[in-house]
């Protein structure tokens, strides 16, 4: 079967967003004074095979785990489904 | 460590790097490094050492002293500087040769595989002010009594310089209270007299880290380059202190204690 993973990786609450502050700045800038904070992430898609939902989810979060994100200044959020023909 | 090629070391090496004991180097190359020829160049021509490149794709490093990983673009920085390259064959070589108690030095780039690797704490992230950074710094040694840094007097500032996009030290307060308590930085941004200002760190690293080792004190990560400085016609020698520092440490077992 085959499956499509979503992850979304972000930069832990703790950790200073320097890309995030410069969109933040320029966004007031251009006059939206409402906005308060601003954090860039990353978004990844992914396609593999697996012979079952529990095993694809494992092997995606076992992605994330080791390479996706990097634990010290990132956490992620995965969700997964059926890919069919989607590419 | 013995070795019949192996001669003693005369005296201190100086910044000039002047050291008698030769040590096998291997340089490290991944898809993407681009200081490799820099470091060769001072590890052979200027320190007369045993030095070659090994690519990433190597998975014996056991006939080197010293493993560098030098400086570049590692898979091009993509998804994170350093991410890619962790994880290639070498990389577990690169476990073994720490385990053994191989000195292991990353400078740049390779600091950057090294803390994704594990093999030192905390990460490397973009810098503060989002700009590449690339100049003149200086830097104020922590610490003499390592393999890497025994050349240097306590306190010394050395002029070496930095390029990289990625040179933000972070750790959570935890691993930076544990970092600074064991003594593991080894080097910080500093004023050219060694005061530690806000316009001295350049990329805006905690506590001014610009090199720290690992807990075991065989593995070092620096976002400086030494080996741009090992020579005055490019405008500084203090980097050479390094590899006098490591080449002694692999020729006599021990470090200087010059205080």
């Amino acid at each position: 079967m085959r499956y499509k993973a979503e992850v979304r990786v972000t930069l832990r609450r703790d950790v200073l967003d320097p890309q995030g502050s410069a969109v933040e700045g320029a966004l007031r800038a251009m006059g939206f004074d409402g906005v308060e904070r601003v954090r860039v992430g990353k978004w990844i898609e992914l396609w593999l095979e697996a012979p079952s939902p529990a095993d694809a989810q494992s092997q995606a979060e076992e992605m994330a785990r080791r390479l996706l994100a990097n634990p010290v200044l990132e956490t992620y959020q995965l969700t997964l489904k059926e890919a069919g023909d989607d590419r | 460590m013995t070795g019949e090629h192996r001669e003693g070391v005369t005296g201190l090496p100086n910044p000039r790097g002047e050291v008698s004991g030769m040590a096998k180097f291997g340089v490290l190359v991944f898809p993407g490094t681009n200081c490799e020829i820099d470091v060769l160049r001072v590890l052979r021509d200027l320190l007369h050492q045993d030095a070659e490149l090994v690519w990433y794709e190597e998975r014996d490093l056991e006939r080197y002293d010293a493993v560098i990983l030098p400086g570049g673009f590692s898979y091009g920085d993509y998804l994170r500087a350093g991410a890619m390259a962790r994880w290639t064959p070498v990389i577990e070589a690169v476990y073994a040769a720490a385990e053994k108690g191989r000195l292991i030095l990353g400078i740049c780039n390779g600091f950057q595989i090294l803390t994704e690797a594990g093999l030192l704490p905390g990460a490397l992230q973009r810098n503060r002010h989002l700009r590449y950074v690339c100049g003149w710094t200086h830097v104020r040694v922590e610490r003499t009594d390592t393999p890497f840094t025994s050349a240097y007097r306590k306190g010394q500032v050395l002029r070496i310089p930095i390029s990289h996009g990625e040179g933000n030290f972070y750790a959570d307060p935890d691993a930076l209270a544990e970092i600074e308590k064991r003594g593991q930085v080894l080097l910080r941004y500093a004023t050219p007299d060694g005061q530690l200002t806000e316009t001295a760190n350049p990329n805006g690293s905690l506590h001014h880290i610009a090199g720290i080792m690992n807990k075991a004190g065989n593995v070092m990560g620096l976002m400086p380059h030494p080996e741009r400085a090992c020579e005055a016609v490019l405008g500084s020698e203090d980097g050479c202190g390094i590899f006098a520092s490591m080449i002694h440490y692999l020729t006599k077992g021990r470090v200087f204690h010059v205080g």
